[in-house]
């Protein structure tokens, strides 16, 4: 009796093991696949990036790219030379750091170490705000409200001391590198706050007490052991706001100008390899002409640089960082 | 007594040893004056920032601006063709990424055993979170615009959408990961020791809890994949566009796109006009983000 009702149960009720393991293995095949996208996403950089750039090297010699110091694809008299794009990518992002560093330390440091539960749950919503706005909102600011700040005319009595002293910034015009770089610095600073941050609040507690039991001030103790406890940290996130800050596009495009320059003056438009790429794509370029080849010639050489720096800053964490367990 | 030697002895030591208390804390305090500058000085250019940009724009919002095509004539000029063209794409960048990027994430996650193809994917998608928004924009270029051109249809909404769910793919993959990180083991272990095969203890058991986590991170990467211009422009969205996309393969433009045509303008009424579209594209950011904070606060439970 009891064996029959046992037996009716097992008819009623199949596991169907075979079916299941088929689903999961369909589906693992399935999602394995959308993973490998990731993969060919970077084999579709890498190869569109070397064909074109390779086509662009047959009609124009690599010694050529790396010497000359003119920029002009565009004019029948054409110069290649990468340099003139690239000093102003440097200078850019050279000011956006400078702008960075001091203001995304500083906040990481008080956001860890002075600012209390309640100031930071306000605080670190704020600098996410920040690091949220589109880039062309920032390009917006850099070249209608912070350059005509810097621009602003100086009262009459300054000018009738020092004459030349015309303006806020004398020099500057109306498109520069220095308001570019400023916003940039504004833009790449919460990520240097964030990643500087989770850094600084890793480092055990135990050391500071230490210090704090030999005597050390707070800000002894942040500047002696707390900051070089968390440099690997630092310095990486340092890294990568750098290669974030050569790859912004809209913000130079915008506010730095489109006049190719060779130099270091910030006062004067200049045009980084971002602003380049964008100034032919805004025009109708037929593919296999070379504007259209420069375009990923340029990008090739912005991809080579940004992936150098991401290596790098993987590469220092790695062999500096301080372990505590 | 005793008070006296410390003082003593203290007394002595100072000679030896100068503790400076004084000009230390001195010190201290400019430090933490400085810190705390250093982060109102982000605070007050947020402020300064939306101040200038409402200052500049709400003049120029209204109804009309909303419903009408863009015009030459900076007094009839509307952003209608960027707003409609902005939300085709992320529906369809939402259609795109959020399948790819959640089943990468239970994949690399649930799936995946250590081994070299894996490890490469790992690597890989760090990688690519570095690699600069522009160069997608070539990519996109040369094999949605060009390659897949009878697909795509060139410049068109579906070219633009693909470029983007790659740029933003590696965030979704990374937040649906932490998400499914998040629960803990136990419930697996429950669901295997009813006989359970693995992908039904993630579809049944794992996922539903994992979903407003995220859906979360998704909506965050879609609202950074809205804000961006430079791959759009790269690929060749027109800025010039007074009619409605038809369906997948249309041209289009979008909100950053026709800001930035705006703002590169001479004549300062664009740059108001600009100004108008950037508190567009902001409120339609912060309803996003509230919509990702909403979700995350309602239905993430703590394990």
């Amino acid at each position: 009796m009891t064996l029959d009702q046992s037996n009716k149960k097992v008819s009623l009720w199949q596991p169907n093991r075979p079916k299941s393991k088929l689903i999961e293995l369909i589906i693992k095949i399935i999602f394995g696949s959308f993973a490998f996208v990731s993969i060919a996403t970077t084999m579709g950089i890498v190869l569109t990036l070397i064909f074109n750039t390779v086509d662009f090297f047959k009609e124009v010699s690599f010694l050529h790219y790396l010497t000359d110091t003119k920029w002009t694809p565009l004019f029948s008299s054409a110069n290649f030379g990468i340099f003139v794009l690239i000093s102003a990518t440097v200078l850019s992002s050279v000011i956006a750091i400078v702008v960075a560093l001091p203001l995304g330390l500083l906040s990481a440091i008080c956001l860890s170490e002075y600012a209390t539960e309640r100031t930071r749950k306000i605080l670190k919503p704020i600098l996410e705000i920040l690091a949220g706005v589109p880039t062309v909102v920032y390009g917006y600011f850099a070249l209608l409200f912070l350059t005509p700040l810097l621009r602003l005319p100086m009262p009459e009595w300054v000018q009738n001391i020092i004459p030349a002293w015309d303006q806020f910034i004398p020099g500057l015009q109306g498109f520069n590198s220095l308001s570019a770089g400023i916003v940039l610095g504004i833009m790449i600073m919460p990520l240097v706050a964030s990643l500087s941050e989770d850094a600084i609040y890793a480092v055990p507690q135990s050391l500071r007490d230490g210090a704090y039991a030999l005597g050390a001030t707070k800000r002894e103790v942040i500047i002696s052991v707390v900051l070089p406890a968390a440099l690997s940290g630092i310095v990486s996130s340092l890294i990568l706001a750098i290669s974030r800050a050569i790859g912004e596009t809209m913000i130079v495009a915008l506010a730095a100008g489109q006049n190719p320059r060779l130099g270091l003056n910030p006062f004067v438009p200049v045009m980084t390899m971002t602003a380049f790429i964008v100034q032919v794509s805004l025009g109708d370029t037929p593919a296999g002409s070379i504007a259209y080849k420069t375009i990923y010639a340029v990008g090739m050489t912005l991809f080579l640089i940004t992936l150098v720096l991401n290596i790098f800053s993987f590469w220092f964490v790695r062999r500096f960082r301080e372990k505590y367990d | 007594m005793i008070e006296k030697t410390a003082q003593n002895s203290n007394h002595d030591r100072s000679n030896l040893y100068d503790t400076a208390l004084k000009k230390r804390y001195g010190i201290d305090n400019i430090f933490a004056v400085a810190t705390w500058s250093a982060i109102s000085i982000s605070v007050i250019v947020l402020a300064v920032l939306l101040i200038d940009v409402c200052i500049d724009g709400i003049p120029k919002l209204n109804w009309n601006f909303l419903t009408s095509f863009p015009s030459r004539n900076p007094e009839e000029a509307g952003l209608l063709s960027a707003l409609v063209g902005t939300i085709w794409m992320m529906i369809t960048v939402a259609a795109v990424s959020f399948p790819l990027g959640v089943g990468a994430g239970i994949y690399l996650e649930e799936f995946a055993s250590d081994n070299w193809f894996n490890r490469l994917v790992e690597i890989n998608i760090n990688n690519l979170a570095g690699v600069p928004s522009i160069i997608y924009g070539l990519l996109g270029l040369q094999v949605f615009v060009r390659l897949f051109e009878p697909m795509t249809g060139g410049r068109s909404i579906l070219s633009g959408s693909l470029t983007i769910a790659l740029l933003i793919l590696p965030v979704i993959i990374v937040s649906t990961r932490e998400a499914l990180r998040s629960i803990p083991d136990s419930l697996r272990l429950a669901g295997y020791a009813l006989g359970a095969t693995k992908w039904q203890i993630i579809w049944e058991h794992i996922f539903p809890l994992a979903i407003p986590g995220i859906l979360t991170g998704t909506i965050l990467a879609l609202s950074r994949g809205i804000g961006e211009t430079a791959p759009l422009i790269t690929i060749g969205a027109l800025t010039f566009i007074s009619f409605l996309p038809e369906n997948l393969q249309s041209a289009f433009t979008v909100l950053p796109i026709q800001i930035f045509n705006w703002v590169s303008r001479p004549q300062p009424e664009f740059h108001d006009l600009a100004a108008a579209g950037i508190i567009v594209l902001m409120v339609v950011l912060m309803v996003m983000n509230a919509g990702a904070i909403i979700l995350r606060n309602k239905f993430q439970k703590k394990f």
